[in-house]
């Protein structure tokens, strides 16, 4: 895919990966062999019927294409630009075996891309019933799940504790990765369907979980909050200033657009030689907008190698390409002072790997007597979050030892009625993944709810694909609906 | 929008703010604070509760304009406007136990958001003796409100116009002095100030409760940049907090992060006190 030259994108927050044109998708297009396994819808968290749009694409029915991938994802401008794709739907492509995978994400962009492009939505016409969702968190997940109720018929209202919707689509992945643009684009599609959003709004403390059951009136709820509360080390010198969370680090720059201080209010203090610890995603995008804020040097520490770096295998690359300098197998024992209360150095140690972990990956272990010192102002930690509280502190919720919601596959919560899922359920983890819990718990909510839900009914009874006389092939079942 | 309904200025600087939001009106709990933007490109800023009435469905805020943002917010914050968004309650509510004797001691900015918990330990039935600091007596704001919560009150200032001259410490000492069995002090204000009202109940063993005011952002436990040491332990003030134990929190490392953005502060005050065309701001207010 055609991308921003390096030595000109790290001075710009325009857009890195530029996108297919037309010609590049169709030539990718046609290198799905239709392969009758479909393996990659499988290996997509929603199930995106990829072969589908993708024949669509070769028939040059671009708006079919569409209305394909919004059957099961209603936001492919996103999914197609942050989908760690390689270890999901194109890991699984069969013309991978022997050659590049089909660039399925890229495909998926390129339609969500145009459909921003030319206005296109897909309302489908929609039965109102009484019932009333309330989703706490409007991020990857509770728009999922917003999205599927919404089309069920039920009145949705979102709640967000931030002043502008879009988790972590807002707060976190920078512009230059996904523009605001097209997060407003596609979560107003969401909206079209009907979904109301109350922003400024801390559910728990505001009003709990079980308010909203029992004195708000709904009938159901998603919580979809995320993780929040970001990790430290615990290494003398994490008070200084100049150390910080790679959240607050993104927050100030993409939320509050720090990176334009004086001319908007929120202050970052840019550091000059900037030091990310981790290197998943968050740490790549930590590093990718210190490199456009202007920082002289942008170092990675990782206490593992490149291999078992947790973030999509392009970001890495562009991050290199763009100057980053990696320090794999180091991990920092101390950050040192200026007398002055700043950053001065950060004190590391290398490391080598061991035998393999819980996790699979070789551990870690450090070589002694290998500490060094190298000069830097600005620390930023990217190594992970642990449970936000606030849902555990002001509701019966059930919490694991970790202090995340429990919730069983079905998304269901030890309370009746309150669904959750994304990262309050499984720790840090994807958008995508965030996205496929929204709808298993709109899967949920509907059966909960006495609501038709005709993807399970064609499952259940393979025979009579027939609902009331509608083709269930058709997907056309959005105009079914039974009473409880 | 969060619409403004009333205004007091106490002070040159000093001015409270009281916004319709009923459902935060209901929902507050002493000890609690809300997250404000005065418009949409505005800054997030944290502002203790200073108090909330669920019949008028207001929360009110006291302010202290030492910045730009507050400084803008002196000026545009008329009755009839709205601020662009008001967040909360957030934070942990004070622990209100049932207790015999308390000292609520507040100073400056503090006075106001120790209202609420004196108030709430009179309806739990305890002996409440208020101890408020200021400057001078021309500073001095909600005396009566004070008097009618407190069974005893003690006015501080600093150049002995009302009340004795000295600072919240010296009516600490003077409270205890009277009352050896005051079983707890809760303690507002400026950092300096708490510290050293934790440093004069120390001696006595008198819990002491603190309530931190650090950098945030988001308030909901999400950035980190709101973190204090307390007991040697890292805590987010925005979710673990903002009440700790006085004994136990490290001042000096908060003040130190306090400081964090000082130069960028200033850089925003000069250049928006030049497009005011005036010069005001320039010299920085004192805090106390």
């Amino acid at each position: 895919m055609p991308t921003q030259d390096p030595k000109g994108r790290v001075c710009n927050f325009s857009e890195v990966a530029l996108g297919y044109s037309l010609a590049n998708a169709l030539n990718e297009a046609e290198r799905c062999i239709m392969c009758p396994q479909q393996p990659c819808v499988k290996g997509c968290p929603v199930e995106i019927d990829i072969p589908g749009f993708i024949q669509k694409i070769c028939d040059q029915n671009f708006r079919g294409a569409y209305d394909v991938i919004t059957d099961t994802n209603l936001l492919p401008a996103i999914c197609g630009r942050v989908c760690p794709q390689e270890s999901q739907c194109e890991q699984v492509c069969i013309v991978g075996d022997h050659l590049e995978p089909v660039a399925i994400g890229r495909l998926e962009r390129f339609v969500g891309d145009m459909a921003v492009a030319e206005g296109w939505t897909s309302e489908p016409y929609i039965e109102p019933n009484s019932r009333r969702v309330a989703i706490v968190g409007a991020g990857p997940a509770g728009i999922a799940c917003a999205a599927d109720m919404a089309k069920a018929g039920c009145e949705v209202v979102i709640y967000e504790a931030l002043h502008r919707p879009g988790g972590v689509l807002s707060y976190g992945i920078p512009e230059f990765r996904l523009p605001n643009d097209i997060v407003d684009a596609e979560f107003g599609k969401v909206i079209d369907l009907g979904v109301k959003v109350e922003c400024n709004t801390l559910v728990g403390r505001l009003f709990t979980i079980e308010q909203l059951r029992e004195e708000m009136g709904f009938d159901a709820v998603f919580i979809g909050t995320g993780a929040g509360y970001p990790k430290f080390m615990g290494i003398p010198g994490e008070a200084l200033n100049g150390v910080l969370s790679a959240n607050e680090f993104l927050t100030r720059c993409n939320l509050m657009q720090a990176g334009q201080f004086p001319q908007k209010d929120t202050p970052l203090h840019m550091g000059r030689k900037v030091a990310v610890i981790g290197a998943g995603n968050t740490a790549m995008d930590a590093m990718r907008v210190s490199l456009r804020l202007e920082a002289e040097k942008v170092h990675c520490l990782y206490r593992r190698s490149r291999v078992e770096s947790p973030a999509r295998a392009e970001e890495v690359d562009h991050a290199e390409e763009e100057g980053v300098m990696f320090h794999w197998l180091t991990a920092p024992v101390e950050i040192l002072d200026d007398g002055n209360n700043n950053v001065r150095a950060l004190r590391c140690i290398r490391m080598e790997l061991g035998e393999p972990d819980g996790s699979g990956r070789r551990r870690p272990v450090p070589i002694e007597g290998s500490e060094y010192d190298f000069e830097t102002d600005m620390v930023i930690y990217a190594i992970g979050t642990n449970a936000n509280p606030i849902m555990g502190q002001t509701s019966q919720l059930e919490l694991n030892k970790w202090g995340y919601i429990e919730a069983d596959d079905q998304q269901r919560t030890s309370l009746a009625g309150i669904f959750a899922g994304g990262d309050i359920v499984t720790g840090a983890a994807t958008v995508i993944l965030a996205m496929g819990a929204g709808r298993q718990a709109a899967r949920s909510m509907k059966a909960y709810l006495g609501i038709l839900d005709p993807e399970d009914m064609a499952v259940s009874d393979p025979d009579r694909p027939r609902i009331f006389g509608i083709d269930a092939r058709q997907r056309n079942y959005r105009r079914v609906r039974v009473a409880a | 929008m969060y619409d403004i309904i009333a205004r007091e200025d106490f002070s040159d600087s000093t001015f409270l703010l009281e916004v319709k939001h009923p459902l935060l009106a209901k929902a507050a709990r002493p000890g609690q604070f809300v997250i404000v933007m005065c418009q949409a490109e505005g800054e997030r800023i944290p502002l203790t509760i200073a108090d909330f009435s669920c019949e008028q469905g207001t929360v009110t805020l006291v302010i202290q304009a030492v910045g730009k943002t507050t400084l803008e917010m002196q000026q545009r914050c008329t009755v009839g406007s709205a601020l662009y968004a008001m967040v909360g309650p957030m934070g942990k509510p004070s622990d209100i136990g049932k207790l015999g004797k308390v000292a609520c001691v507040g100073g400056g900015l503090g006075v106001a958001p120790v209202y609420p918990q004196a108030r709430a330990f009179k309806e739990a039935g305890a002996y409440v003796i208020g101890i408020v600091g200021f400057r001078s007596k021309d500073l001095i704001f909600w005396q009566r409100k004070f008097e009618d919560v407190c069974d005893e009150l003690i006015i501080c200032t600093d150049d002995g116009s009302a009340g004795i001259k000295g600072l919240v410490t010296d009516g600490i000492e003077m409270a205890v002095e009277k009352h050896p069995d005051i079983e707890e002090v809760i303690a507002i204000g400026p950092p300096v100030m708490m510290k050293f009202c934790a440093e004069a109940t120390r001696p006595r063993d008198i819990k002491t409760t603190v309530s931190l005011n650090p950098i945030m952002v988001d308030g909901t436990g999400m950035c980190g940049g709101c973190r204090v040491s307390v007991g040697g332990e890292m805590r987010f003030c925005c979710v673990d907090g903002p009440d700790f134990d006085g004994h136990q929190v490290d001042f000096d490392e908060l003040m130190r992060r306090l400081t964090r953005f000082r130069e960028d502060e200033r850089v925003a005050l000069e250049r928006w006190s030049r497009n005011q065309g005036c010069r005001l701001g320039q010299e920085q207010p004192a805090i106390e």
